[in-house]
């Protein structure tokens, strides 16, 4: 029973480990261009497994920037996960060990998250750590093909294998979009919202990561104020 | 001055580890306050949705073959394909507009 869901969360995170293997490869480019050598960019995507955060980070290496501006920095990029962790602690029985949550805890990324969350009921952590075994050595072993053959991989595949992050968060928000009309309309409004903050120049001086942070905490409070989960949708997300 | 590389690496991974890590181990028990419940259940999709638009229409070599790939990730999922037939859509999608696009 518990081998099916470790193995389900294997087979589940197929196409994000292959979608990571693509981005990672620019990660690998972007380490070897801030003057990392290969076992160091290996390392780093290992430990931290967070494209964003990845990406700001060896731009601030790059620009020998200060020890407490990079853990600011990777503060306020990765500040999403805390609602995302905070979001899953409700989603595990009570009764689901610390350990487990050590370990599942490094597989709090956008995508896995995403899978995670959209298990029915509750979620075993075994389901995300499955998840984890593949999709943290493909990140990984990305990043190191990124960082050996630079830019040689046809564009057209790189640009392929990207937009299929994408689709994984499609495929998360859209069914339940399609049943409750209140969270369809709530993606309407993020896209919206997302487009103008992007847009418009005055915005501009804040960065991808706070963005996020900003639209998600804003909109999330409305949509909690105007439109409180009732007994029947507590329910379902609580089984 | 150099700053030394795995001192860096090391300050990333403990900041983005213990963001990651530090609500799921400290918040064990169900939460009550109805607002913080409400707020919680809405914030996957929230931010999942941000992430994807407009970021999806750059993630590729044009804005043509990355907002087909958009409409046609919605429209698989819409009608109930899995997540990995969703995501190898959007890819498809992208290779072929933007293999058409190298020819026109």
């Amino acid at each position: 029973m518990k081998n099916n869901i470790y193995f389900k969360g294997i087979r589940d995170s197929l196409p994000i480990a292959l979608g990571y293997y693509a981005v990672s490869i620019t990660i690998g480019i972007a380490a070897a261009k801030a003057g990392m050598s290969l076992f160091q960019s290996g390392l780093a995507s290992a430990l931290n497994f967070t494209s964003t955060g990845e990406f700001a980070g060896f731009n601030l290496i790059a620009a020998c920037g200060s020890y407490i501006e990079m853990a600011l920095m990777q503060l306020i990029i990765n500040a999403r996960y805390i609602l995302m962790s905070a979001s899953l602690s409700q989603k595990l029985s009570p009764g689901v060990s610390v350990f487990k949550r050590l370990v599942m805890g490094m597989g709090v990324t956008d995508e896995i998250f995403g899978i995670s969350i959209a298990a029915e009921g509750e979620l075993d952590p075994m389901y995300t750590i499955g998840a984890i075994t593949l999709t943290i050595p493909a990140w990984t072993l990305g990043t190191l093909t990124g960082a050996v053959l630079g830019s040689i991989l046809p564009e057209i595949i790189v640009n392929a294998l990207g937009v299929s992050l994408f689709g994984m968060f499609i495929a998360v928000f859209i069914p339940p979009a399609r049943k409750n009309k209140v969270i369809a309309s709530i993606v309407v409004i993020s896209f919206v919202l997302s487009y103008i903050f992007n847009k418009l120049p005055i915005f501009g001086f804040i960065s991808d990561g706070t963005k996020i942070i900003i639209l998600t905490a804003v909109i999330s409070f409305f949509a909690a104020v105007l439109f409180p989960i009732d007994t029947e949708e507590d329910e379902s997300y609580e089984k | 001055m150099k700053n030394n590389p795995y001192i860096y690496i090391l300050i990333m991974a403990a900041v983005t580890y213990s963001v990651r890590v530090l609500p799921l181990t400290l918040i064990r028990k169900r939460i009550k306050n109805r607002l913080l419940r409400s707020f919680l259940y809405y914030v996957p999709y929230v931010t999942l949705s941000v992430m994807t638009f407009p970021a999806i229409l750059s993630a590729s070599g044009s804005v043509v073959s990355a907002a087909a790939a958009l409409v046609v990730g919605i429209a698989a999922a819409f009608f109930g394909a899995s997540l990995f037939v969703v995501a190898a859509g959007c890819s498809l999608t992208v290779f072929v507009i933007e293999a058409i696009l190298m020819f026109v």
